[in-house]
């Protein structure tokens, strides 16, 4: 098979016609044979534990496979054995890039089955901290995928204001990885003293660290050269496929649901949705870089429109009382403990809740029994759908592209295979 | 958001179409604002394909559902989005345990392939005509459908190297 002979490739490169003349070739022809490559499991190009059986001819990808499973870990069905307050801490682990949009979708649709108000100032503080997870997430992506392509200095700079956030998570939360901050019915406590002050100054710096990015990335000629034009996929193949996020915006889709169908307040907020154009490898890296100054215009809203009031549900039968009513409250301690050992109990039926994560449609489906365990927890992850639409993308590129292609694809691994 | 009467006559539009038929769509579901319609599942493809020419036409997500003890058992969700008019219906249907078959959306719908195959690795759904239904998350060679209500947590030996086959998937 030498389908690809004589056809012009994505890049404008023509491969040359075969010679019929094997001698030419000292004896064996060079291009011909279909070569299966083995690429991963550990691989640092494949951004966690991905396998990809990648078949080749001479340089060129004719087909790939993903093979995945190899960090599955059960999670959905740990969630099943335990109270629905227990279940937020498992979640927060699939998507290990993006723990406070898992906690988000699991409470969402807790919520939406409890039928419960979250307080407008718990909206506020979540949005803050979904927005700061949202830049988080996109800074690990910059700086592995300019990794990727050579760049290794970006790399140092964007874990540097990785960590300015990693920080402020550890103020507000006592966490920097998995936080368990949100909570069902708002946040488990409310932001401390001083974390304004911080979080303005990084709000500050951040807009001109991601300028610092762009000069560094957007002139220089091998990061152009490997991601204009290389691999691009038309908007209708990536609905068909069911790509959401990012990906599908690069290619000139203007779908975000924070701002098609609200949640927590995002209607309030004045952003922008980055859309691309030619839905190639750059687009995908200039959407996300512009999706950094916006979540920082959202964060600068909501901080300086928080509301005052309760962070958390003042419903007793979902929240915990506060400490010091313990001590004085024979009520209070009997809530606290029921919540504690039993948990509360949530009416029966199910909720399938979408919101927008770093990746994309990040959708929890939610199926309770009557119980206080969830009878059935589904993570609709996007990282899991869109890698169905690499082969289609790479296909007929050179494998050099789809290392960076893979790159802008950001898969996290962990919400994959969950 | 489609309201409930919206819903009725929807599910009543398409109890219309040849297709699907009377006996097509069981019923329907409004529950929290949500939409749903329970239908018999070898018109699954039918009420699809009927719903995307009505504007549905991306399709969020396919997963899996154990009703134990309730028969039948398995049920599949499909989440259907309308982007223009920012409306979502979800298609729920139930196969029995005994003969959980479920013909396969994947020709028409590229998205479901992957998840088609995440339900019948961990619930056992059969999806006929599916291109490639094969364990996606487990082992080839694993035994059993691990998210079934009936599959016991911990149930799984861990491999340590005293009790470790000494072929990957070689019988005992």
């Amino acid at each position: 098979m030498s389908s690809l002979q004589g056809r012009t490739l994505a890049q404008g490169v023509t491969l040359a016609p075969l010679s019929e003349d094997v001698e030419e070739w000292g004896g064996a022809r060079e291009h011909d044979e279909l070569f299966e490559l083995n690429f991963g499991p550990h691989h640092p190009a494949t951004h966690g534990v991905l396998r990809l059986i990648v078949t080749l001819q001479g340089e060129v990808v004719v087909e790939v496979k993903p093979i995945i499973g190899y960090v599955h870990t059960g999670i959905e069905k740990t969630a099943e054995d335990k109270s629905y307050w227990k279940v937020i801490p498992v979640l927060e682990r699939m998507d290990y890039l993006s723990y406070y949009f898992n906690a988000m979708a699991f409470c969402s649709a807790t919520e939406r089955l409890l039928e419960l108000e979250v307080p407008e100032r718990a909206q506020y503080l979540r949005v803050i901290h979904l927005e700061l997870n949202r830049i988080m997430s996109h800074l690990v992506w910059l700086g592995t995928s300019a990794l990727d392509l050579g760049a290794i200095s970006i790399f140092w700079y964007c874990f540097r204001e990785r960590e300015a956030i990693l920080d402020l998570f550890e103020m507000s939360s006592g966490q920097r990885m998995h936080t368990r901050y949100f909570q069902v019915g708002g946040v488990i406590e409310d932001i401390p003293r001083g974390f304004e002050r911080k979080l303005r100054q990084f709000l500050k710096v951040m807009p001109a660290r991601a300028d610092q990015y762009a000069d560094i990335l957007n002139a220089n000629e091998i990061v152009l050269q490997r991601l204009r034009g290389t691999c691009p996929l038309s908007a209708e193949r990536l609905l068909a496929l069911g790509v959401s996020g990012p990906l599908l915006r690069a290619a000139g889709v203007p779908w975000d649901l924070r701002k098609a169908t609200p949640y927590s307040s995002y209607e309030r907020f004045d952003f922008k949705i980055p859309v691309g154009t030619a839905g190639d490898n750059y687009d995908r890296y200039a959407v996300r870089h512009a999706e950094i100054y916006e979540s920082v215009k959202i964060i600068e809203q909501a901080l300086d429109g928080l509301p005052e009031g309760p962070h958390i549900t003042p419903d007793r039968k979902v929240s915990l009382p506060p400490r010091h009513e313990l001590a004085t409250s024979m009520e209070a301690l009997i809530h606290h403990f029921k919540l504690v050992t039993e948990g509360f109990r949530v009416p029966a039926g199910e909720a399938y809740v979408p919101i927008e994560s770093p990746r994309g449609e990040l959708a929890c489906f939610v199926r309770s029994d009557g119980s206080s365990k969830p009878a059935r927890v589904h993570m609709r992850d996007p990282s899991f759908v869109n890698l169905q639409a690499l082969s289609e993308m790479v296909r007929g590129s050179y494998i050099a592209d789809m290392i960076a292609t893979v790159a802008m694809l950001d898969p996290v691994l962990g919400g994959i295979d969950r | 958001m489609i309201d409930a009467p919206a819903l009725e006559a929807l599910a009543d539009q398409l109890r219309g179409e040849p297709e699907i038929g009377e006996q097509g769509i069981a019923g329907t579901e409004h529950f929290r604002a949500q939409a749903a319609l329970h239908i018999a599942p070898e018109r699954i493809g039918a009420v699809l394909s009927a719903l995307r020419e009505r504007g549905f036409r991306f399709l969020a997500s396919v997963h899996g559902v154990d009703y134990l003890p309730e028969e039948p058992r398995l049920g599949v969700h499909y989440q259907l989005l309308d982007m223009s008019a920012r409306e979502r219906i979800a298609v729920k249907l139930r196969v029995p345990s005994e003969r959980p078959e479920v013909p396969s959306v994947t020709p028409a719908w590229p998205t479901a392939n992957h998840q088609e195959r995440e339900v019948y690795d961990m619930f056992g759904v059969i999806f006929v005509g599916h291109p490639d239904l094969r364990r996606i998350l487990m082992p080839d060679h694993y035994e059993g459908h691990p998210q079934r209500r009936d599959f016991p947590i911990g149930g799984e030996p861990v491999l340590f190297t005293y009790n470790e086959s000494p072929q990957l998937g070689a019988p005992e």
